[in-house]
């Protein structure tokens, strides 16, 4: 049966069917007609947040805080100019998203009218993909299949444009529509040949590695991971998007690999016979210099996109499917191989990895005046514990928080991977609190990006999203600046962001409504936590005034090889001998 | 380098010809010709892409454009066998002493003249590259004054036709239609 109605209502049915239970979103003119039925939606509760950008890292934080599709919803023109950089975000780290945004009414499309944007263009290279929906008829089948879209295969971001006149006009509101996309087969079931043929490789390597992605994660594949990894006894890296997918407290956990990764998951990469690589995809920050990557690796890369095999490094074998199924069939297949008398030995490589394991571990010394920001972080992590959830901005803040916080669960770590984006840290802790109240969520801050979207801590005190945000105020662009000590001779070029002395960022606090706290020696550190911990009535902003000079170790600079790995400033590592 | 024709099968929507091209120059890929138009299934287009390419970078760009969600088909066509067909449109300088010569080579080619003016013949020629290349070489001295050519159209030998299951392209082996 179908009722007549708007088409503003339409898609405040669609969104509603489709089991939307939160959006964030601006109104303004074009999307005004959808505004006014949203009000009336009892299922559904819009977030008014203070720009568009601030909306689209929201429905990140929650789509990967929670595995469902993270919504937000702009005005046309600038409004959706403003979602493009989440969008692009959710893009590059296969975020399930979907954006409506309204467009000028079609009379007017391509009249360089008022607030007039050709954002499906724009959009077209950054959105798994996206739709223009002119007809109100059309409404309920693009929701659908967007959400659809959205959330299967790899998941990414998709947008629905809808002009103003389709939302005005009446039209009938059917539900389920049929969702025609003749073009979208995701593949799940992986190639049971290649599995054993993985499998088989598995138990003949002898220096093998699992390589952990975020696709993990996304597969909710934690678990079966988790099984993999003991059955079989193979070392494991997870990248900087896959931390919590395997626990760090875990035997065979060698950390995070990449530019900034512990010397053993890098040099276990580096000098490994087998790869088997899950839902990761041999991006740069990982591989460094991609000719000598793992130079004496066989390749297993598993992963639901088949775009993803073979683009960065060629793969011996293959495993289109779905993470979740795949890892399944590779355990049934090692057990198979066991049952054959076919098993593993790592012995030697193991004793390898454990020597550069406990000489090389993570550290960092204690600055002698001021505070250490890794200290802080460190203690957050101890303070705060495992079930908390973290985000983090981009740069050295986000290096500490992905080294010396201890994940041991997937989806509490939740960052700007592939695109980087400054200022993705409070608008996604936002969306990560909205979808999972009953978590002490953390948005792990610097300085630098704090001040691009902090005006989100706003809408978290007046909707009562109680984050904490710890601030690691060095007053400066610090991964930036790091690179101008390294490479451009200490010529601090526009890196000096003076936080030190503004904003105050406690009195910023205040005025949002929220509780601002400071934090300047390493003995308040744990009771200014603790304190931060107490507060859940409003945001808390906890300034860490820490000293400049901390720099990110390990580190691979960018286009070098991984075999050349800095512990520290001048200072490679003993590989230790290749027997 | 080497030449390589997609034939692209896709769903007739708008914006699908800005899907596919602004892909192939995001992934820093040349289109040298395309050719696109409906096929004997309504709401199916088809493109022919021409590409200059290696076969690494092509597979790769099979990938993507397979990613495209308004993207239904790509098969490579191997060039001995499919038929490849271009269209040129040539206006030809001929006045009263060359016409006769013009229209000479225009038989030879099995051409066709489509309209005569006093100083000069427009041409229609239809054929694989090459002989279109040939054609244009001979009727260069007598001058061109203006030239349209189509993209290149192609359609694989024998009885199979591209929607059969059976020609489907390697890297959709391992798929299943869900």
């Amino acid at each position: 049966m179908s009722e007549q109605v708007t088409g503003a209502q339409s898609l405040v049915l669609s969104l509603e069917a489709a089991g939307v239970t939160d959006v964030f979103g601006i109104p303004g003119g074009a999307i005004l007609p959808l505004y006014d039925p949203l009000m009336d939606s009892r299922q559904i509760r819009h977030i008014l947040v203070r720009h568009e950008q601030g909306a689209g890292h929201a429905a990140e934080g929650y789509a990967a805080a929670s595995g469902r599709v993270g919504v937000c919803m702009a005005t046309s023109g600038p409004g959706a100019t403003n979602l493009v950089t989440p969008i692009a975000d959710a893009h590059m780290d296969s975020v399930p998203m979907v954006a409506v945004t309204g467009q000028v009414a079609s009379a007017s499309i391509g009249t360089d009218a008022f607030q007039e944007a050709d954002i499906r263009g724009i959009t077209m290279p950054i959105t798994k993909h996206n739709f223009l929906v002119t007809n109100p008829d059309d409404i309920p089948q693009a929701i659908a299949e967007a959400f659809h879209l959205a959330s299967t295969g790899r998941p990414g971001p998709v947008l629905v444009d809808v002009s103003k006149d389709a939302l005005q006009a009446m039209t009938s509101f059917d539900w389920p529509p049929t969702i025609n996309l003749p073009g979208y087969h995701p593949v799940t079931r992986p190639h049971a040949k290649q599995v054993r043929e993985a499998a088989r490789l598995m138990v003949e390597a002898r220096q093998p590695v699992l390589y952990v992605g975020g696709g993990v994660i996304r597969a909710n594949a934690s678990a079966a991971l988790l099984r993999l990894a003991e059955l079989t006894g193979i070392p494991v890296v997870t990248t900087l998007m896959a931390r919590g997918a395997f626990p760090d407290t875990h035997a065979l956990q060698l950390g995070m690999p990449g530019m900034h990764g512990t010397v053993a998951a890098v040099g276990a990469l580096q000098k490994a016979d087998l790869l088997v690589t899950l839902g990761a995809r041999f991006d740069d920050r990982v591989t460094g210099k991609l000719s000598s990557f793992a130079p004496n690796a066989t390749v297993i890369h598993a992963d639901i996109d088949p775009a993803e095999i073979g683009k960065n490094r060629f793969a011996e074998v293959p495993i289109v499917g779905d993470l979740n199924e795949i890892i399944p069939e590779l355990i049934a297949a090692i057990q198979a191989e066991h049952a054959a008398g076919r098993q593993g030995d790592y012995e030697g490589w193991w004793s390898q990895l454990s020597h550069m394991r406990e000489t090389y571990p993570l550290g960092y010394d204690l600055s002698e005046e001021g505070l250490s920001p890794q200290y802080v972080i460190e203690r957050l992590g101890v303070i705060s514990g495992e079930n908390s959830i973290y985000t983090a901005g981009v740069g050295q803040h986000q290096m500490w928080a992905a080294q010396f916080i201890k994940y041991n669960q997937p989806r509490t770590w939740i960052n700007s991977g592939g695109l980087g984006t400054m200022g993705f840290a409070v608008p996604a802790a936002m969306g990560a609190k909205v979808a999972m109240p009953d978590k002490t969520v953390w948005a792990v801050d610097g300085d630098g990006c704090f001040q691009m979207t902090n005006q989100e801590l706003v809408t978290c005190t007046i909707n009562e999203i109680p984050i904490k945000v710890a601030l690691i105020n060095n007053s400066s662009l610090g991964m930036v600046r790091q690179w101008q000590t390294l490479f451009y001779n200490e010529r601090y070029s526009n890196t000096d962001l003076h936080s030190h002395r503004l904003p105050d960022f406690v009195k910023l606090a205040d005025a949002y409504g929220c509780h601002g706290l400071r934090c300047e020696t390493p003995d308040e550190v744990d009771a200014t936590i603790e304190k931060a911990m107490s507060l859940n009535d409003a945001p808390v902003v906890i300034d860490f005034v820490v000293h400049k000079d901390a720099m990110v170790w390990p580190m691979v600079a960018a286009g070098m090889s991984n075999d050349e790995i800095m512990v520290a400033r001048s200072m490679a590592p003993e590989w230790g001998s290749d027997d | 380098m080497t030449r390589h024709t997609l034939s692209v099968l896709v769903e007739n929507k708008p914006g699908v010809l800005a899907r596919v091209s602004s892909l192939f120059s995001r992934r820093g890929f040349n289109i040298e010709s395309l050719a696109v138009g409906p096929t004997e299934v309504a709401d199916v287009s088809r493109m022919t892409i021409v590409v200059n390419v290696e076969s690494l970078p092509l597979e790769q760009v099979t990938k993507q454009l397979n990613k495209l969600i308004n993207v239904l088909k790509i098969v490579e066509l191997d060039q001995g066998a499919a038929v490849a067909r271009e269209i040129m449109l040539v206006k030809v300088r001929a006045d009263i002493d060359s016409r006769s010569k013009v229209i000479e080579v225009v038989q030879l080619f099995k051409a066709k003249v489509v309209d005569v003016a006093p100083e000069a013949l427009t041409i229609e020629i239809t054929g694989n590259p090459e002989k279109l290349a040939d054609f244009l070489k001979v009727m260069e001295p007598f001058g061109i004054k203006e030239l349209v050519k189509s993209g290149m159209v192609a359609v694989g030998r024998g009885s199979r036709s591209i929607s059969d299951r059976s020609t489907r392209p390697a890297d959709k082996a391992g798929e299943r239609t869900a």
